[in-house]
């Protein structure tokens, strides 16, 4: 049988899904067992005992200058600034990119704009951002927002121009005006894309997130891994990697089995 | 009734239509036939309102014809008529729910549940009371058109335009549909006007048949001239009103 045709069966798609984890891990522990034999004082590869002990530290210990348990302090902070930046890109780009997708005017004044704002790269304007707002939390927030609105808008608009033109003109000859089309054609037919185009920029968000909190911050995922870089604490910055991919892989999860729940029309098939 | 005087439609320098001229009066069912290409979907978008002509005058009742879509004119396409994310009931209620809605198009209380009453009561004389509660991806293809007729009827407009509406469907799925269609005219003497592929269907359903076709011919320049009506025949279909 040829490759293309052979389908792995339920149980071997599991195991062929973890293998290549087991692999990274494998080639990790012996290669950091390797240079801990040579150095036991070693920090680049440290073990699992050693992480599981800074994290232990970090989430369960309070910190002795803060007072604050430092792994839920910082996920607090980092997800707070996420959520508000990823929710007003949301709005806008819902707003704007419907608006563009269905109203021509708006698209010709709007539309050579967005193309040209959303190949401004976001982290070379940060510096502007960091002036214009403060080192507080709202140039973090619009660094996000403006990282990935640009994206949004043009998904959008694209969206709704492709929602088949008999949906529009049977709208229309059931009297509906431009704003009834929007809301209650257009937009509902949106959110579950508007969802799917969030599970796809919530990887740029967080790179913008962790580049802003790496530069002017005192607390969040971001600041913290860069902070502990100065003493080379891979044990402490390595969990909080994987923390930080835990929580973008169960956001992203969310989104889809939100999109499932609550737009089952987009999924009959 | 509808008046079509000098009528032409061209796209550049290929031209559709061409010295069209036609009246249609009330409670007449037209049904459009000819070959591909030939202007008979591109009159019915006319009439519709979804195109403009290049040149002619189009007037219903002595008044111009508004040049964009609207609630005098139901449509029915041969796909997409409903809407996806709107349950069948949903998808009926609409129309009510634009029309006296206000600017967010939704009812609430006792306008809804008038229209909910008037929507279920039109899903039942098309056969679909049943599915009231169902997604139109869950229905085949003969239900979602009913469906969308019932839709475009609960606004009872003038006049029905038909894009191929049955072109999609099985035989047998389509002779009922053709009952039902002969029913709600009857039922509501509008007029409806049908493209069709289907010369038997043309003449069952309709009291008239038009043929659309090229009347001039360049060899060098196929796209130089335009169709117009070449036949304008009785359907068997008995006329709601003596002629």
């Amino acid at each position: 049988m040829r490759l293309l045709n052979r389908r792995p069966g339920q149980q071997f798609s599991l195991i062929l899904a973890v293998l290549p984890f087991l692999l990274v891990g494998l080639v990790y522990l012996q290669a950091s067992n390797a240079r801990l034999e040579v150095n036991p004082n070693d920090k680049l590869l440290p073990s699992p005992s050693q992480m599981a002990e800074a994290m232990h530290r970090m989430a369960f210990e309070e910190d002795r200058r803060t007072g604050q348990y430092l792994l839920w302090a910082d996920t607090a902070a980092s997800l707070q600034r996420l959520a508000m930046g990823v929710g007003v890109a949301a709005l806008i780009g819902l707003g704007v990119g419907i608006t563009i997708g269905l109203v021509p005017i708006a698209s010709a004044t709007l539309g050579p704009f967005v193309a040209v704002v959303s190949m401004v790269p976001p982290l070379a304007v940060l510096p502007i951002l960091f002036i214009a707002f403060g080192l507080g939390e709202l140039a973090k927030v619009v660094l996000i927002a403006l990282g990935i609105t640009p994206f949004l808008i043009r998904d959008i608009a694209f969206r709704v121009g492709e929602l088949p033109r008999e949906l529009l003109v049977k709208a229309q000859t059931l009297g509906a005006s431009t704003l009834q089309i929007a809301l209650r054609v257009v937009l509902p037919q949106m959110l579950p894309r508007l969802l799917s185009g969030l599970r796809l920029a919530l990887g740029p968000a967080w790179l913008f997130l962790i580049a802003a909190e790496a530069i002017a911050s005192t607390e969040g995922l971001g600041y913290r891994i860069f902070l502990v870089r100065r003493f080379l604490a891979m044990d402490v910055i390595l969990p909080y990697v994987a923390w930080i991919t835990l929580l973008a892989f169960l956001m992203d999860t969310a989104l889809a089995a939100l999109s499932r729940r609550l737009y089952p029309w987009a999924y009959v098939r | 009734m509808i008046v079509v005087e000098g009528l032409w439609k061209s796209y550049g320098d290929r031209s559709v239509l061409e010295r069209l001229n036609l009246t249609i009066r009330e409670g007449e069912f037209v049904t459009l036939v000819g070959a591909s290409g030939c202007g008979k979907t591109t009159f019915l978008r006319i009439l519709l309102g979804d195109e403009r002509p290049t040149k002619g005058r189009l007037t219903l009742d002595g008044r111009p014809l508004r040049p964009e879509p609207g609630p005098d004119r139901g449509v029915v396409f041969q796909r997409y008529s409903v809407f996806p994310h709107l349950t069948v009931l949903q998808n009926a209620m609409l129309g009510l729910e634009f029309q006296s809605g206000g600017p967010l198009g939704r009812l609430r209380g006792r306008a809804w549940q008038e229209a909910r009453a008037r929507a279920s009561a039109l899903l039942a004389e098309v056969g679909l009371a049943h599915v009231a509660d169902a997604w139109p991806s869950a229905l085949s293809g003969g239900m979602q058109q009913r469906l969308a007729l019932a839709q475009a009827l609960v606004l009872e407009p003038r006049l029905l335009l038909l894009d191929e509406p049955f072109g999609a469907l099985d035989p047998g799925i389509r002779i009922d549909m053709h009952q039902l269609i002969s029913k709600l005219w009857h039922a509501t003497g509008m007029t409806v006007v049908m493209v069709t592929h289907d010369l038997g269907e043309a003449f069952k359903l309709g009291t008239r048949v038009l043929t659309f076709d090229k009347v001039r011919h360049d060899r060098q320049a196929p796209e130089r001239y335009g169709a117009t009506i070449t036949y304008d025949l009785r359907g068997r279909a008995r006329p709601l009103l003596p002629a």
